[in-house]
């Protein structure tokens, strides 16, 4: 049994802003694989919920009238590995999210519970770090729009206030029109495990030109995180097996990994500094450039 | 504040209405309130996968999903499985195949491969891909083998 | 004929139905939920400990500390009784305890009417301690000055050693040898705490149903073993504890230790016989329970140039943590296999068992011999390497053969199949031609190798304990049987063996054959459970004595009804046959309503035997693997692996052929991922859950493969010896030393996990950061 002390079910995106701003100490549960391990291992401030658990109005993944594509904050994993839209467009987003749990875990968890632990590992993070996903925030008669790397504040801190939700991702077509991307997870296991490192790799090429380039990390800092050194070294430059050696040395200088007991500092940067040329080079052969 | 609730919802096809603890998942709720003790727990957490159910045909961890999101759904458990004496096809093949040993994982793995299967049956499907759709069940005995071969079995019935 | 044939499992049905119930599935409403208060350090003794506020908690029912419980110390070993006092294991756990010896040690325990009301009384509890450092270290626990975490052990638990020399079975000192062998090569190896991670963890509860009889229900390995520790404990007499043992969600050794019962028992005893239940929580499992010994193993192995093996020296340290559960047995039992591997050499085996500030060790798959095989067949690999000989063809020059005397037990090894297995296993791997192909695959990024490793094992624990095993079979009014063992099925299997086995020698159908499977210590036959491979070789004995008994009485009977002379008569086919005429006379129900009911002759036709084996069968196998490394990643992918075992006459290829994939696949977790990690400074365990406690998943495994050499061991019922345990010995080190052929990186501790391969990898120069780009 849970220790559960209020349920609040919200019927809409209104009545969930509603109830937060009623019950301060409340927080928002969605697909619960986080918070009801949470809440089952007694860790305070998770007693009282409000539901949205498969709340409609935050289910849907469409692209508007401006080619934005829109990920609803409650979809989970699995109706975006289905989605045709995210398949044709994005498909390194379904990349990543194949790569979080097993079946019974993508099943229920969501994109916006994914994000909204604010966690450095959140294995959907880096690539929507690749991709300049806005993050769309509803509070009490306002909404915000919030670039995903600014959303992110330290580790398990994310910019949301009291009675805000996020709502939606929303993709712009300049960030994923014409780009070719890969996702790579490196664990322990192949799968039900934590990324020791995740690395995600956008790019645009035109006559074996890098046009942009965009390397972003999970568990490569406190929180994800773009490379900006390195992506301004590779823009514009030729391709070649040698740039992809460069790459893994200037990544060194973007990344800041840290030892726990899960892997050390070293080991990681090895890892950041071999997925960085595995990921960019599949994302090349995607992109139909020759490595 | 009272934690009960009522809840109504179709369990291996037939309605019930209960009131229940909000407090219980719904892995309790199937053991404790209705005695359908097939779904195990094993970590409470959804690492392993033996309390795996169906709700409204998706497979999941039924330990860590409320009780009360059963509310109007339809939930398939391991004992709806068997119907009329007959074992199901997928219960049949881990039969067969010699994928049951200590049995706590089985009822999980069998939603899982059932799950799996209902979307395709008879479809060319890779060693990968049935190893990726149950990689949220463990199982300590078998070293998957067998139950391998017990999915490959439940696809395609007609080979042998 | 129902012997060698893969007959479905007997519980098969009830498993995948969901109908089959485990402990936690016979739920009693309004039972009590009981937990463990546990310490929050590794070392150190109670100051204080106030539990007031948890008792006047609304829904808790009683608060126990270490003052409250029996000043009587008990062993939790799983092993038999020993009549012999040195033989006896170390009695050294109480109830709860004061002095904490392992983070997460009981010190109190919270009954109440549900979890949440004990989870929060737990934290009302408030405690002080006088903390020490934590001994985790060999060379710190073992220092003149350190504290005694037993008083009086010097924290040694036991040490022995064995020596060719001293037993006089084959000429030759070790050291002489070591000293006339043209090369000696020597390595250090470890290995690490490991858990079994039976998905049912560890559960029990008890009740009373009498003043004075306590009824426990549990999941257990070894019910009657549980039933004498319990009587033990608790100074009760041990007809007054019954032990009730439902379906088993695994074991693995872990349940082959009393851990949970003795306090259900208790506690039941305390609140007036009202139903408590302790249902331990995964993280628990996996730190308050057992877990595998780490070993610190030091082997010295003397080899001539041309590929014989004169001499192996071992050194073992093995670590038993905060208790001494099965103490040194495990070194006891881990070191003798050498001497059933290699028997033709100058042996000498020294080891000790430590105490540490660690979880405990005890039983688990194997019990020693992974780590000690894992040793020696990685240093038989260095020694084969050593004079440039291929690694198949040294060991087949120097493994056990048939009539090889064993040095340990001075026993003629009767039937040993190991050769024909590494040649089944290298012609399965094309061994010849893969090597060849793989001598372009020793440079770059990506580098691939071969690796094989030989096992023995044992059937049983005889000569070193007792090995006894009970039968009862009945004739039912329809013609079928029901049999009732001691052996306990676990998920292995022997159910369904036992089954095959008395409808062989009945002459009856598999199918009328019902092994009942709840086992209950009022009614179920004596034996001591399920460990040491022990059942199908020890139950064999006891299951045919009883078959051939019954059989004997059912023609007797039929002797009675047809006038016929019992001799003259058969049972084939669950039918009553003239053996002269091939004639049917009647079946067996016909012959079962006759002997319940006719009013003057007969009686139920039973048969109830307890047997005492006296007798241990080496069994044998090997491990061959192809792998694949991935330098920059830190990665080993397995592309191929076979186990080969002569384990006697199998018994049901499909289900034995289950027992050594699950082997492999723990052999293979142990090798590459598993490791329950430790903080050496505190003591805490970090990854006591199936997340990041890496065993593989369905996701992580190649396709196992497997194959039997067929040998008839003379001394077992239908020619069978031990297989659960054995698959998943040799693992470990086929993989190692396919890593070393890969690469020519020895890695001489476990798990070979990426972390490990990355520190190996950079202090051989193998991580270059340039020019890999082609992978």
């Amino acid at each position: 049994m849970f220790d559960l002390k209020k349920h609040m079910k919200a019927n809409s995106i209104d009545h969930a802003i509603a109830l937060l701003l009623e019950n301060p100490d409340a927080r928002l549960i969605a697909g619960g694989t986080d918070v009801l391990i949470k809440l089952r291992n007694g860790k305070p401030g998770f007693s009282e919920l409000v539901d949205i658990h498969s709340l409609e109005e935050l289910n849907f993944i469409q692209q508007d009238e401006k080619n934005n594509i829109l990920i609803g904050s409650g979809v989970v994993f699995t109706d975006i590995i289905q989605s045709d839209i995210i398949k044709k467009h994005i498909p390194m987003l379904c990349d990543a999210v194949q790569s979080i749990g097993g079946p019974q875990i993508r099943n229920i968890a969501t994109i916006g519970g994914n994000n909204c632990n604010g966690v450095t590992s959140a294995d959907s993070a880096s690539t929507l770090f690749a991709l300049n996903a806005v993050l769309e925030i509803r509070g009490k008669g306002t909404t915000r729009q919030v670039p995903v790397s600014d959303f992110y504040l330290g580790p398990g801190k994310v910019d949301l206030k009291k009675g805000e939700i996020l709502t939606t991702f929303k993709i712009t077509p300049e960030n994923y029109q014409g780009y070719f991307g890969y996702f790579y997870k490196y664990a322990m296991r192949n799968a039900m495990d934590i990324a020791t490192i995740g690395c995600a790799v956008s790019l645009k090429t035109k006559k074996h030109i890098i046009e942009d380039y965009r390397i972003a990390y999970g568990v490569a800092g406190p929180v994800p995180m773009r490379c900006p050194k390195t992506e301004k070294s590779v823009i514009n430059r030729k391709v070649s097996k040698s740039l992809l050696d460069e790459i893994s040395q200037t990544i060194e200088t973007d990344v800041s990994p840290r030892t726990s007991w899960r892997a050390t500092k070293d080991f990681r940067m090895n890892i950041i500094k071999e997925l960085s040329k595995r990921a960019t080079k599949e994302a090349l052969l995607r992109a139909g450039e020759e490595v | 504040m009272t934690t009960f609730r009522e809840i109504t919802f179709s369990i291996n096809g037939r309605p019930r209405t209960l009131y229940i603890d909000m407090r219980k998942s719904l892995l309790e709720v199937l053991r404790q309130d209705l005695g359908l003790t097939g779904a195990k727990q094993g970590c409470g957490v959804g690492e392993c996968g033996a309390c795996s159910v169906l709700v409204d045909e998706v497979l999941v961890d039924s330990c860590i999903y409320l009780a009360i999101w059963a509310d109007n759904k339809n939930i398939r458990t391991i004992e709806g499985e068997a119907k009329n004496g007959k074992l199901s096809r997928v219960q049949q093949a881990y039969v067969d195949e010699g994928a049951v040993q200590c049995g706590f994982c089985t009822p999980g793995f069998i939603m899982a491969t059932t799950s799996f299967t209902q979307k395709c049956t008879g479809e060319k499907i890779t060693e990968d891909e049935i190893r990726k759709s149950h990689a949220g069940n463990l199982c300590r005995c078998t070293g998957y083998q067998n139950i391998l071969k017990a999915v490959e079995k439940s696809i395609h019935p007609d080979k042998e | 004929m129902a012997i060698g044939k893969s007959v479905n499992r007997i519980d098969a049905i009830a498993k995948v139905t969901g109908r089959a119930e485990y402990t936690e599935d016979l739920y009693k409403p309004g039972m009590l939920v009981a937990r463990y208060f546990r310490s929050s350090i590794a070392h150190g003794r109670v100051k204080n400990i106030d539990v007031e506020k948890a008792k006047v908690l609304e829904g808790v029912e009683a608060v126990f500390t270490f003052k409250d419980v029996p000043e009587n110390k008990f062993a939790t070993a799983g092993h038999p009784f020993s009549i012999d006092p040195d033989h006896q294991d170390v009695a050294d756990r109480l109830l709860l305890t004061r002095d904490i010896r392992f983070m997460g040690d009981e010190i109190a325990i919270v009954v109440a009417q549900d979890e949440i009301i004990a989870s929060k009384a737990l934290q009302l509890i408030e405690i002080s301690y006088d903390e020490y450092t934590p001994l985790i270290l060999p060379e710190d626990i073992l220092k003149k000055d350190a504290r005694q975490i037993h008083k009086g052990s010097s924290n040694i638990v036991g040490e022995h050693q064995y020596s060719t020399r001293d037993l006089q079975v084959i000429s030759g000192d070790v050291d002489d040898a070591l000293e006339k062998a043209d090369y000696v090569v020597e390595g250090n190896f470890e290995t690490v705490m490991v858990q079994h991670c039976h998905l049912e963890n560890h559960i029990a509860y008890a009740y009373m149903d009498d003043l004075d009889r306590i009824v426990i229900v549990s999941s257990t390995q070894i019910p009657h073993i549980v039933r004498r520790i319990v009587s033990e404990a608790l100074n009760m007499p041990l007809s007054r504890v019954r032990v009730i043992k439902p379906f088993i969600g695994g074991g693995f050794g872990n349940k082959q230790d009393v851990v949970l019962e003795p306090m259900v028992a208790f506690l039941t005893l305390k609140l007036d016989g009202r139903a408590v239940q302790i249902n331990l929580s995964r993280e628990e499992c996996m730190t308050g329970t057992r877990n595998r010994h780490p070993f610190h193993i030091n082997v010295k192995t003397g080899v001539m140039k041309d590929g014989t093996m004169v001499a192996r020296k071992m050194d073992a340290i093995s670590i038993t943590g905060g208790y001494a559960s099965h103490g040194h047995a495990i070194a006891a039992a881990g070191g003798s296999k050498q001497s059933s591997l290699y028997p033709r050499m100058a042996t000498k085996f020294h080891a000790r068992t430590l105490y540490a500030n660690i979880p405990v060790a005890g039983a688990m798959r194997a019990y020693g011999s992974p780590q000690v095989i894992y040793a020696l067949e990685c240093a038989t690999e260095d020694a084969a390497r050593k004079i440039n000989m291929d690694s198949v063809e040294f060991r087949l020059k120097n493994i056990a053969r048939q009539d090889d005397i064993n040095l340990l037990s001075g026993k003629k090894i009767l039937s040993c199949g190991l050769a024909d297995c590494l040649l089944k296993g290298k012609a399965f791997m094309d061994w010849d031609k893969k090597k060849k192909e793989y001598e372009k695959c020793k440079s770059g990024p990506i580098r691939k190798g071969l690796g094989v490793a030989c096992l023995s094992y044992t059937s049983g624990t005889y000569p070193v304990c007792v090995e006894i095993a009970g039968a009862r079979i009945s004739l039912n009014q329809d013609g079928t049987v029901h049999v009732m063992v001691g052996a306990t099925e676990i998920g292995q299997g022997s159910d369904t063996i036992v089954a095959q086995m008395a409808a062989e020698t009945l002459g009856l159908a598999y199918e009328h054959v019902r092994v009942v499977q709840t086992q209950d210590t009022d009614v179920s036959p004596f034996d001591t459970g399920a460990y040491a491979s022990r059942q199908a070789y020890v139950v064999s004995n006891a299951v045919f004595r009883a078959a051939a008994d019954l059989k004997k009485k059912i023609l007797d009977h039929a002797g009675l009804m047809t006038g016929k002379k019992a001799r003259d008569l058969n049972i084939i086919n669950g039918k009553i046959v003239d053996t002269h005429t091939n004639a049917f006379l009647m079946d067996m129900k016909t012959l079962a309503i006759d002997s319940f009911y006719h009013k003057e002759r007969g009686c139920q036709l039973t048969a109830d035997v307890s047997h005492k084996t006296t007798t241990n069968a080496p069994v044998f196998g090997c491990t061959f693997v192809d792998i694949t490394v991935d330098i920059p990643l830190c990665k080993i992918k397995i592309n191929k692996i076979i186990n080969v075992h002569d384990s006697g006459i199998i018994l049901n290829p499909v289900q034995a052929g289950g027992q050594v994939h699950g082997g492999v696949f723990m052999g293979i977790g142990a090798a590459l991922s598993e490791e329950l990690m430790i903080n050496p400074a505190t003591g805490y365990i970090y990854n006591n859950n199936l997340l990041d406690y890496k065993f593989p998943t369905f996701m992580d495994l190649p396709q196992i493969h497997h194959d039997f050499v067929e040998t008839f061991e003379p001394t077992s019922g239908y020619g069978n010896k031990s297989l659960g345990e054995p698959p998943v010995i040799s693992p470990p080190p086929a993989i190692r030393n396919a890593l070393l052929d890969a690469t020519g990186v020895s890695i001489n501790s476990l798990p070979i996990s990426p972390h490990k391969l990355f520190t190996a990898f950079k202090k051989n120069g193998l991580m270059v950061s340039k020019g890999d780009a082609d992978v």
